[in-house]
């Protein structure tokens, strides 16, 4: 029953967006409040309907319902309820399911707020409809999650067990939310192209839906490599894989756009670009759940995809950046310049974050597509890995943070150069200091970090100066805190990075009980490894106590789990975190005769990097938060009153 | 989002769980064992997808660490040692794609990007400062 009432409930959403969109594109043009009406609450109707599909889903994971095939080829019995429920987006059907419901929550919330007038919201829910229409359709046509299978199975094949993670089970809805919030800004962007109103106002109503994107980007791209970290067993972080890649390219984006979108709030500046990166930014979400989804990143695995559904998604963003440019190209001459402003000021801070944040999206686009075209045209196979970013990606990045404590401190239109120099002068000795603290200390011939540490002290010490200042002045606010917040957590991601790469520490040994390794200041002593039974899997559990000086300070048990209807094993590490220092144990092979394989890892600073991710994402809450606030007062009739 | 590191790491779960378990091949000069890791970290598991052979758990990886160990001992260069596998394996065991006409746009696409960009820049401020009164 439930299969049969979700697959309904995904073709009345499918109805329902193709009405919004027509309504929607109509009631923008012909201005016909009917139009707009039917729209909104289509809208609304779509939400409920995906809802009830993503819903019904859920049930049929949860109750191990096998009659559907989505359900039998990924889950399982004896699962813990937890993963029952996060299986459901464990998979391509299910995962897409949950990409729909996402736009509809965000298309639900631009109805509900009706942000920049009755016309903009109009044009913004027909161009929302268009896209979950398409997203629908695709669902519907060629990776249908309520399939059914007859007769049903009598045991599930089981969810793969590195998704059987928490970190990993709140992952892809934060970065979906990410990826998918983008549209609102695209939608809007595209609304403001087709009402012919490209002014500041647009920018103005999707600040808040940009924000939320970002902010759940962040998160998601922040728990994804969390998750890499202890998940993987060899502490590694971040790796410049394609599916990485693909999400921190609308990230760069995205970050671009919320501060152009400032300037143009603002000044009215640089309008036609920031409606371009409105749509680069949506277009790269595209354009990464088209390398994800379509196989072409696997298609030397086992693991590849129906290309069917490839050549639909291709089509899709084809026809979503085709025609969202054709519309750019169509009305942005007409776009008339922004206010004038001084070589020195905030905008020309604003346009260099723009072009280094563009050049860097620029640069992992190409090292992430050059090798998929040189093997797809030419047949030539090459790889693309760590030190090539190293090489093109990182100098463009320091050159951002170096400038990055700048723009906040320079004033609209015209700035003193000399006065942000005066004051950010602390932050300049304090960044010094660190960085020649690190050139005597460290251990390792350590220019590199020694620079980098000095960077990261530079943006970290320039965002407490900001608040500090503001604080002194009376003039803080929610925007202050917000810069302050997120320009700092990255400084502290860059000292994690710093530390878990330059001063890593490893070691790796075959212990039998009662032998002992080091690792830097730490000795490991093997007490015993026994069999141990978890819900659905069988591990082997290693319990190791930490020494300092001779005295043990905590035991540790990394496990090595072997999921029986899997059929598959997976290494779970521990982790012992003082807060700026992991010491980091993985389990290996049985050697035989009792003796283990162990690796263990001291990271200096790696919590620090998500640390940062967290910063960032508290800087663009605080942002959003003040944003929200500011329109309730606005539209509040005491408004008045209140200022 | 995340499907195809997952298709990796399938296949490095199943080919073993252990992180890369160089531990008995370990070379007793610290100075070879050294250069080994430092080779394997600029070449790729070929079996993985984003893995380097230093990180990786495949057998293959395992047998190519291997390799460039008794290389090592051998006598032989870095260099040569590279060279040798890029020409069993092709271009694609280099982490670091070499500087050749085919990837003359990968290296200098990112310079040329913010060449331009930096270009559009300065053209943007020059033109947006306020008229002289």
């Amino acid at each position: 029953m439930t299969g049969e009432i979700g697959q309904l409930a995904l073709c009345l959403s499918l109805a329902l967006s193709l009405v919004m969109a027509i309504a929607g594109l109509a009631g923008a043009r012909a201005n016909s409040g009917l139009a707009r009406d039917v729209a909104l609450h289509a809208a609304m109707g779509l939400f409920a309907f995906v809802a009830l599909a993503f819903g019904a889903l859920v049930f049929a994971f949860v109750t191990s319902d096998f009659s559907v095939l989505d359900v039998a080829q990924n889950s399982h019995t004896a699962k813990p309820l937890i993963y029952k429920i996060t299986g459901a987006w464990g998979n391509h059907e299910g995962s897409m399911l949950l990409w729909v419901f996402v736009l509809a929550v965000y298309t639900a919330a631009i109805a509900f707020a009706r942000r920049g007038g009755a016309q903009l919201t109009s044009a913004a829910l027909g161009v929302q409809g268009l896209l979950a229409a398409a997203f629908l359709l695709f669902i519907l046509f060629t990776s249908d999650p309520f399939l059914r299978l007859d007769p049903p199975p009598f045991e599930g094949a089981g969810l793969n067990p590195l998704l059987q993670d928490p970190g990993l089970a709140m992952h892809p809805p934060m970065l979906y939310a990410g990826y998918v919030g983008l549209s609102a800004a695209f939608a809007y962007a595209a609304a403001a192209l087709i009402t012919g109103r490209a002014d500041a106002s647009w920018a103005r109503a999707a600040r808040p839906f940009m924000l939320a994107a970002w902010i759940a980007l962040t998160l998601g791209i922040t728990l994804g490599s969390w998750w890499a970290y202890y998940d993987l067993g060899w502490g590694g972080f971040w790796f410049w894989d394609p599916v990485e890649n693909a999400s921190l390219m609308p990230w760069l984006v995205a970050t671009a756009l919320l501060h152009s979108a400032l300037a143009t709030e603002r000044t009215g500046a640089f309008r036609a670009w920031t409606l371009l990166l409105a749509i680069a930014g949506f277009s790269l979400s595209l354009i990464g759940t088209f390398l994800v989804r379509s196989g072409v990143l696997t298609s030397v695995h086992s693991f590849a995809n129906d290309p069917e559904r490839g050549v639909y998604i291709l089509a899709l963003i084809f026809a979503a950046i085709g025609g969202a440019l054709a519309l750019f190209a169509w009305r942005a001459p007409k776009l008339q310049g922004g206010a004038a402003f001084e070589p020195v000021s905030r905008e020309t801070a604003l346009l260099l974050n723009n072009l280094l944040l563009a050049a860097a999206a620029a640069t992992v686009f190409i090292g992430t597509l050059y090798p998929l075209v040189l093997d797809s045209l030419w047949g030539i196979r090459i790889s693309v890995g760590p030190p090539y970013f190293a090489i093109t990606f990182a100098p463009v990045f320091a050159a951002l943070l170096l400038l990055v404590p700048l723009g906040p401190q320079l004033s609209w239109r015209k700035a003193d150069l000399g006065a942000a120099f005066r004051a950010l002068s602390p932050a300049l000795g304090v960044a010094a200091v660190a960085g020649l603290l690190v050139l005597a200390f460290a251990a390792a011939p350590a220019l590199q970090a020694a620079c980098a540490c000095a960077l990261a002290t530079w943006v970290i010490a320039a965002g407490i100066i900001q608040i500090s200042g503001r604080w002194r002045a009376r003039t803080m606010s929610f925007g202050a805190c917000a810069s302050a917040l997120a320009h700092a957590g990255l400084g502290v991601t860059l000292l994690g990075i710093v530390g878990a790469t330059a001063w890593k520490s490893e070691a790796l040994d075959v212990l039998k009980p009662g032998q002992t390794m080091q690792v830097a200041q730490y000795a490991l002593r093997l007490d015993n490894v026994e069999r141990v039974q978890g819900p659905n899997y069988f591990a082997d559990r290693a319990d190791i106590s930490v020494q300092t000086h001779g005295r043990t300070i905590a035991t540790i048990a990394p496990e090595k789990r072997s999921y029986p209807v899997e059929g598959q094993a997976v290494s779970d590490t521990a982790i012992r975190t003082t807060g700026y220092e992991d010491l980091y144990v993985a389990l290996g092979d049985d050697r035989g005769g009792g003796a283990w394989v162990i690796r263990a890892y001291v990271n200096p600073l790696a919590p620090f990097i998500w640390f940062g991710g967290a910063f960032m994402a508290l800087g663009g809450l605080a942002s959003l938060f003040g944003r929200l606030r500011r329109s309730v007062a606005a539209a509040s009739p005491n408004a008045a009153l209140a200022e | 989002m995340r499907r195809a590191i997952l298709a990796l790491l399938i296949l490095l779960a199943s080919a073993s769980v252990a992180p890369g378990a160089t531990g008995p091949d370990r070379l007793s000069n610290p100075q070879q064992e050294a250069r080994a890791v430092a080779l394997q970290k600029q070449l790729r598991c070929l079996q993985c997808q984003g893995e380097s052979l230093d990180e990786s758990s495949a057998p293959l990886a395992i047998d190519l660490r291997r390799l460039i160990r008794a290389r090592i001992l051998a006598g032989q260069s870095d260099a040569q040692i590279k060279t040798y596998l890029v020409s069993r394996y092709g271009d694609f065991i280099l982490m670091k794609p070499p500087l050749e006409p085919a990837t003359v746009w990968l290296w200098f696409g990112p310079l040329l990007v913010i060449l331009a960009g930096a270009a559009a820049v300065a053209v943007v401020v020059l033109r947006a400062r306020p008229a002289k009164s």
